[in-house]
């Protein structure tokens, strides 16, 4: 039976920078897979590309498609998948295809895949009766309209099949379902129907599995011990077979693990209810998956059922909401958590002085249980405190002023004060999180698939 | 006096974030963990748990393929990725808390840790 082997070698903007190297080198790989955009990623290109029309993708993709040269030289099966075009794939395809041609590639096609950016038409969506009320909340669009930056819909698996049926070997896509960089593979090799809802979970589950790296390998497994070395962790391979079975492993060698428990952990990672796993594509029935060890590092996923797409598609917006900062001292000595409690009262105390109140804050003592206040058990007075100061404002110059209010207690405050270094901590601007919903007929993925010298010509 | 132990001696997690929601997995090790955790960890015990946290609500989903709780907890996170002023914005560490959480010992105890 047909099976091909799809590895991810990122899980969020940031990851390890050689896994693309080492699992595309390791992993006998037919399709590397990259994905890089957490829920408010978007929002942050939005801001790049705004300031500057061939920004706004994710810049690590053409620097890694040059470290891995070699192997689409070696390996001619070898396809890539990536999400790394952000908020301008088209700018991203140019740019990788750029980066190939200067190393000596020039036969092979790369494509992007739009359709997901929504803010140009938003009003024309609303004129269509979409009202983009808050899907948790219910709350009303208008609330924060005029601060939207970005607005995107998570696009399905179709655009990435269309490219792939138009023999493109580096697909770049926009906002698509983080399954779907899994998903479209599989539909493209073993010529899945659409409707077929049960096969198009299995892949989805897959994609769900391996889409995070390393947390299906071992990565912050909960039953942690030092023999997981996690040094050398390799990142998961999902092997897809024609009639749908699904196995998860890593590339020999590697350090981590690949056990029921490991994968088990993200299947559950991030989800809500388990038999409604909503994606463009299938709404997925996790509830009775099941995880068996084949041999060691090869574990065998069975059991996604399947049912129809929504008539909606998931939109992430983001908008502009007010300013943060937080600033950290070291509290140190005995009475750590009294000395940091009174060092605390100290700074809101001066900041009451000067008249200036921020809509909210908050002071942690991290080291007495603080990540999870007042849930961990007692633990027994530590000698240093961390003590952590935040701040949100719509107002960018209060925030300001508190952090300048950290330094002073190093000759100020109380005895023991340490570890306060560097610059005063810029605010940021906040950008909170909008999810929404669009109907399906409403959006529709472009995708554009070219030569890499008709990439580089492009003015 | 009842003989208590850590809900992490049978049992592993996982927690993440989903908006301003977060969500904790409670993963037993063995089929008997599952019975039991599926007695002691009902909404209402995690609800009591998470007070200092002050989640709107609980809802629990099983996922016995996996032998597996799913508790989605509504509005913990105090705004959630970008707007929490707290450490842990995103509800990573929510699961190991679970982890230490004091549970009365069962009688068929050695059955549900991990098997070598």
């Amino acid at each position: 039976m047909k099976s091909i082997r799809i590895g991810n070698a990122a899980g969020f903007w940031g990851d390890q920078i050689d896994q693309p190297v080492y699992l595309t080198r390791d992993g006998q790989l037919d399709y590397l897979t990259l994905e890089y955009l957490a829920e408010l990623t978007m929002s942050i290109l939005a801001h790049q590309k705004s300031r500057n029309s061939d920004a706004g993708y994710v810049t690590d993709f053409p620097e890694v498609i040059k470290k891995l040269v070699p192997y689409l030289k070696e390996q001619p099966q070898l396809k890539i998948i990536t999400n790394a075009g952000g908020m301008n794939p088209s700018a991203c395809a140019k740019m990788v295809s750029e980066n190939l041609l200067s190393l000596g590639i020039e036969d092979c096609k790369v494509a992007s895949v739009d359709g997901d950016h929504l803010l140009p038409d938003l009003e024309e969506h609303q004129k269509a009766n979409e009202s983009f009320t808050h899907f948790e909340t219910g709350d009303d669009f208008n609330t924060v309209q005029e601060r939207i930056v970005s607005a995107n819909a998570y696009l399905g698996a179709s655009g990435i099949v269309e490219a792939l049926n138009q023999d493109a070997r580096i697909v770049i896509t926009g906002r698509v379902a983080d399954a779907a960089l899994t998903l479209a593979p599989a539909i493209y090799e073993f010529g899945w129907d659409w409707t077929d809802w049960d096969r198009l979970s299995a892949a989805t589950v897959a994609g769900h599995i391996i889409e995070c790296g390393a947390q299906a390998t071992g990565g912050i497994y909960s039953d942690w011990n030092e023999e997981i070395d996690l040094a050398n962790v390799g990142y998961p391979i999902a092997i897809l077979e024609e009639d749908g079975s699904v196995f998860i492993t890593k590339p020999e060698g590697t350090g981590g693990l690949v056990t029921p428990e490991t994968v088990a952990e993200q299947i559950i990672y991030e989800i809500g209810d388990p038999t409604q796993y909503m994606t463009p594509d299938v709404v997925v029935d996790f509830s009775h998956v099941e995880l068996e060890q084949v041999s060691p590092d090869l574990v065998k996923v069975t059991g996604a059922k399947g049912t129809p797409r929504p008539d909606a598609y998931k939109v992430s917006m983001a908008y502009q909401d007010g300013y943060f900062a937080s600033g950290t001292l070291v509290i140190c000595g005995r009475n750590a958590k009294k000395k940091a409690e009174a060092a605390a009262k100290m700074i809101f105390d001066r900041m009451k002085i000067a008249g200036i109140e921020l809509e909210r804050t908050n002071a942690e003592y991290l080291g007495s249980g603080d990540s999870v206040p007042g849930v961990w058990p007692e633990v027994e007075e530590p000698f240093e405190i961390v003590l952590r100061i935040s701040g949100y404002d719509s107002s960018k110059e209060s925030v300001e002023r508190l952090m300048k209010e950290l330094a002073p207690l190093v000759t100020s405050g109380v005895p023991g004060v340490t570890g306060y270094t560097g610059s005063r901590v810029r605010p940021r601007r906040v950008l909170s999180y909008w999810p929404t919903l669009i109907s399906q007929n409403r959006v529709k993925a472009k995708q554009v698939c070219k030569t890499i010298k008709e990439w580089v010509s492009e003015p | 006096m009842v003989e208590m132990i850590r809900v992490g001696e049978i049992a592993h997690a996982r927690s993440g974030d989903k908006g301003n929601h977060a969500n904790v997995g409670i993963l037993a090790y063995t089929d008997e963990g599952y019975e039991y955790l599926g007695n002691v960890l009902t909404e209402t015990r995690l609800a009591e748990y998470f007070i200092p946290l002050r989640p709107r609500m609980v809802e629990r989903f099983s996922l016995p393929g996996i032998k597996a709780y799913n508790f989605l907890l509504h509005e913990i996170l105090a705004g959630g990725a970008s707007r929490s002023l707290r450490i842990d914005t995103q509800g990573k560490v929510l699961g190991l808390s679970v982890l230490e959480m004091k549970i009365p010992k069962p009688k068929n105890y050695e059955k549900m840790v991990r098997q070598k």
